[in-house]
Order: structure tokens, then sequence, then C-alpha cells
């Protein structure tokens, strides 16, 4: 039982991680009908610049989670001028352009920054200071630490922040309004090229959130390590739907929870002949069940069409 | 104050080896109903979308109350004053009526993110006064009552006069419709031609395109007509309809 309940806690956590990354891709396809595939390096990114600040800022006496705060306040705005730049000079050129020119330039853009992260930060593995409380609660018989438990929370207020920006303002109805259709929304006096830049910098922006929780709970931080969170969260992204805000925020917290409980189980329901490294095994089970059955996600209309 | 509102000079437009729009001169009037008919195929709907910015002019000019459009940016277009509606309906679907109104206020508002996130006063004040503009334009054009359904709900009648609101919300000093009368019935096309009427007692300068010749001999005061990309009529509806270029090229025969 108390099994159960840790893998839960601990899918919840990944699961938020996950679904903070997954808006960035649903937001970005929502509008563009694009899949940025370069949004996993955005996280890295933002993990690698926390990282660097939180290092420097490691012997200053500071209280951890003021450190923390820093990292992510330099994170932030980095990876949104970061998102920024890859749509102007990596996307827009290619707005009318075949479907396959974007997605190709999508995934050259990714190798670029993984590169050149390389190129600065290295190709060890880089761990993330222990500023931060790990000291466990207990819960049901399971535990659960400060960092889980503010994961958790961020997470839910930023999406729940999120959620209200897009229904409830001005942005967010010009945003919708485009992501329905871009010619008519800009006859309507919508400047599509400035929503479509405000989409990828919120959409980076919840990006750095996640690249520092990721390396905040599991302590490290890697130039790949972008590559398959990005996957991950991409599968939870068509899980929920992809395009669809809600679907990407209910696909994340599904998909840690398998991968969660997939992994905490899979040793006694094989009798231990695959263990819990086979744990990447559950998010691809999962994106090929889902687009053999259910290609438009849980929460996915129908397919629009788009001229 | 010059009387002229819109002057359009030398459109030309090609696509391809089609030369759709060719040396189309017109000006619109300040308050007054201009339409624009002509064959199917006549560039109708293509000098519209030059005019709303849509497609950019090969050759031409527009210059809207003394300031030359912008066309090819169709958001500047809308900024500088000019709105439409479509033939095909093109309204948010999956967005409300309410929703949709709203959009169109987006130019005459201004709250960023800073604001939305903040929450101040003035945001807040702001949208309220979108909020309720938008509720008054629904009244005005007669869908009020649906306006938290989403816009695919509504009847078709219904469809075209949320457009129209839509259109409307942008502040335009030139609306342009793109037969908004077409699969309407008798009743609902006359519902349709007191909209048209009171918009433009209350200001707004209009063009239309029509196939219903008869509502647009009714209700402009004066017509243009199209025919393979090119002007060959422009006068007051009775002289118009007595044209023999018109009457040959369109009509194809006498109208009672």
């Amino acid at each position: 039982m108390d099994t159960l309940i840790q893998q839960i806690i601990n899918g919840l956590v990944l699961g938020s991680i996950y679904a903070l990354v997954a808006l960035g891709y649903t937001m970005v396809y929502g509008i563009l009908g694009l899949i940025n595939f370069a949004h996993g390096e955005v996280v890295m990114v933002g993990a690698l610049t926390a990282l660097s600040i939180v290092k420097a800022l490691a012997g200053t006496g500071l209280p951890g989670p003021v450190i923390v705060l820093f990292g992510l306040m330099g994170a932030v705005p980095v990876c949104m001028a970061l998102g920024f730049v890859i749509e102007r000079v990596a996307y827009r050129p290619l707005r009318n352009a075949p479907r396959l020119a974007p997605l190709i330039t999508a995934i050259g853009v990714s190798i670029v920054l993984q590169q050149l992260m390389m190129l600065g930060w290295g190709s060890t593995y880089l761990s993330f200071p222990p500023l931060l409380s790990t000291a466990p609660h207990s819960l049901m018989g399971a535990s659960i630490n400060d960092l889980q438990i503010a994961i958790i929370a961020v997470a839910a207020l930023t999406m729940g922040g999120l959620v209200l920006l897009v229904q409830r303002t001005r942005i967010g109805r010009a945003m919708r309004a485009t992501a329905e259709n871009p010619s008519i929304a800009s006859l309507m006096g919508v400047n599509v090229n400035r929503i479509i830049s405000f989409t990828f910098v919120i959409g980076s922006a919840l990006g750095a959130l996640a690249g520092v929780m990721v390396s905040a709970n599991y302590s490290i931080a890697h130039y790949s390590m972008g590559f398959m969170l990005g996957l991950k969260a991409f599968t939870a992204a068509v899980l929920g739907g992809i395009g669809n805000l809600a679907g990407a925020m209910l696909g994340g917290i599904l998909l840690g929870l398998i991968e969660s409980l997939g992994s905490g189980y899979i040793g006694d329901l094989t009798g231990g002949v695959l263990g819990s490294n086979y744990r990447d095994v559950f998010a691809f089970l999962v994106l090929i069940l889902v687009l053999v059955l259910r290609p438009s996600g849980l929460m996915g209309e129908r397919v629009s069409e788009r001229a | 104050m010059s009387d002229v509102l819109l002057a359009a000079s030398g459109i030309g437009k090609r696509f391809g080896g089609v030369q759709a729009l060719q040396n189309v001169s017109l000006t619109i009037r300040r308050g007054e109903i201009y339409g624009l008919i002509g064959p199917n195929g006549a560039g109708k709907t293509t000098f519209f979308n030059v005019l709303t910015g849509l497609y950019a002019a090969d050759a031409g000019e527009v210059i809207l109350d003394g300031t030359r459009l912008n066309i090819g940016v169709p958001h500047e277009v809308t900024q500088q004053g000019i709105a439409r509606t479509f033939q095909n309906i093109r309204l948010f679907g999956n967005m409300t009526a309410l929703e949709n109104v709203m959009v169109g206020r987006h130019l005459r508002s201004r709250a960023g993110v800073i604001g939305a996130v903040l929450r101040t006063a003035a945001t807040r004040a702001e949208e309220a006064a979108i909020t309720d503009r938008a509720h008054r334009l629904l009244q005005y054009v007669g869908v009020e009552s649906r306006a938290n359904d989403l816009a695919r709900n509504l009847s078709y009648g219904e469809q075209r006069r949320l457009e129209i609101a839509r259109a409307l919300a942008t502040e335009p000093r030139l609306l342009a419709l793109d037969e908004p009368a077409a699969g309407m019935n008798a009743t609902e096309t006359a519902g349709l031609r007191l909209l048209i009427e009171s918009i433009r007692a209350d200001g707004v300068t209009l063009l239309l395109i029509e196939h219903d010749v008869k509502l647009v001999m009714g209700l402009c005061d004066r017509v243009a007509v199209l025919e393979y990309g090119e002007k060959i009529a422009e006068d007051v509806p009775e002289v118009v309809q007595r044209d023999p270029k018109v009457i040959e090229a369109y009509l194809g025969g006498a109208i009672d």
C-alpha cells in the first residue's frame, strides 16, 4: 500500500513537470500546427542557466530556496528570449513553407542548441547543489519532501494562471482567435506575428520553470537532458490531445503516474525479469497506443481543417 | 474633410495567368452605401481581399480618408478603419458569440501581459468596457440572447449578424460586407436591410458585394459593376440598370 502511495507521489511530481513542458508543445502546435522539437532543449537551457547561477551563489550564505529562486529568475528570461529568437530566426521564414521544412528545422535547432550548450557547459553530468530541504514528511505511509510539495504546488498555480490568461484576458482571446484562424484574426485587427511570438515566449517560460524543477528534483543537469524529457512531454501532449491546453495538463499528469507506477511494479509483475530501468518503455508504449487507438488524444477534437 | 472616404486607383491583381483585376478605380463617398456587383468570377471578392489587406495588389493604391492603406498587412488595414465580413462565414467557432465580438475590440484596446497578470485597475476597467461594448453590439445586431453560446452553434442568419457585430467592434469607417444576404430567406433579408440602413445612419460607410440584385438596387446609393476584372460601370442604380453594357454582361436582360 505505501509503495502505491509513494509511486503516486513520485508520479505527480514527474507528471507536473511533464505537464509544464507539454504545454509548451501544445500551445505552439495549437497556433502554428508545428511540433517544436527544440522545446526540450529550451528546458535544458533553463536548467543549465539556473544551475550556473545557483552554483555561483551557493557559497554566499543565502538561504537555499532564495538561491534557487534567483536561479529561476535568471533561467526564465533567458528561455523567454531564446524562445522568441528561435521562432524569429528558424520558424517565421518558413511560415508558408511545406510542413516538413519547419519540422526538420526544429530538429536542427535542437541539435544546434545541444551542441552549443555542450561547448559551454561540458559533456559531463553536472550536479545541482543540494540547497533545498529534502527531509521527508510522512504521508499515509509514504514520504514526500518540501521540494516535491513545492513542485506540485508551483506547477498547479502556474497552470491555473495560464488557463486564466488564455480564457479571461485580451491577449488570451487573441491567442485563441489566432489558433482558430490566423488570417481571420489578423483581419479583425490582431497582430498575428506578435501573438505567435508571445506564445513561444510563454511556452519557453514554462519550459524554464520545468527545467529548474527537474534539475533540482533529480539533482542533475546535462546538455542532452532535454531530449528525453522533450520526447516524453511531447508524448504527454499527444496523449491529452495536442493543441489542447487542458489535455496537455491531464496528459502530463497521467504520463507521470503511468511511468511511476509502471516502473514501481514492473519488477513484481514480471517476477524480477524486467526492472525499473524499463521506465522509459512505458511512455513510448503509451505514445504508440494513443496513436493507434485514439490519435486525437484524450481531449482532442477532430483534426481541424487548416488551409 | 473631403466627401471621398475611399479612393482605389488602378488596382491590378494577377494570379498566375489570370488577370483577376485590371486597372480598377473607384471612389466611395462618406456615408453612402456602395454596391459592387458582377457575374461570378468577375473579381469582386478579389477586390475585397485586396482592399482589406488579405492580398497584396500588383498595381495601384488605395487611399482611405487621405491616408494610403498599407495593403498586404491585414491588421494594419483594420487599424486604419476597414472591417469586413465573409462570403463563407468565418467566425471563431470555438469561442462564444460574445468573445468573437471581443476579439474585434482587440486593436481598440491596449492591455498587455503585465496588466493581465497583475490585474491592474486599468486592465480590469478596460476588460469591463470591452465586455460592455461587445454586449451592446450583440444587442445592436439582435443576437444578444446567444451571447454565451459557441459561435458555431448559432443559426446561419445569427452567424451572419454576429460577423457584422464583430466587424463593427473594430470601429470601422468603412464596413465591407461580402454577400451578406447569401443563403438568407426573404424575412431574414428584410431584417438585414434594416440593419444595414441603421449602420449607415450611425455614420459608417458601407461597401456591399451582393448577388441579390433587388437588394443592391434598392439599398445602394451608387453601384459599380465588374466584369472580367474590369469596371464597366459606376453610377446610381437607376443609371446602372439601364446601361447596355451592364445588361449584356450581367443582368442578361431587363430587370423589373
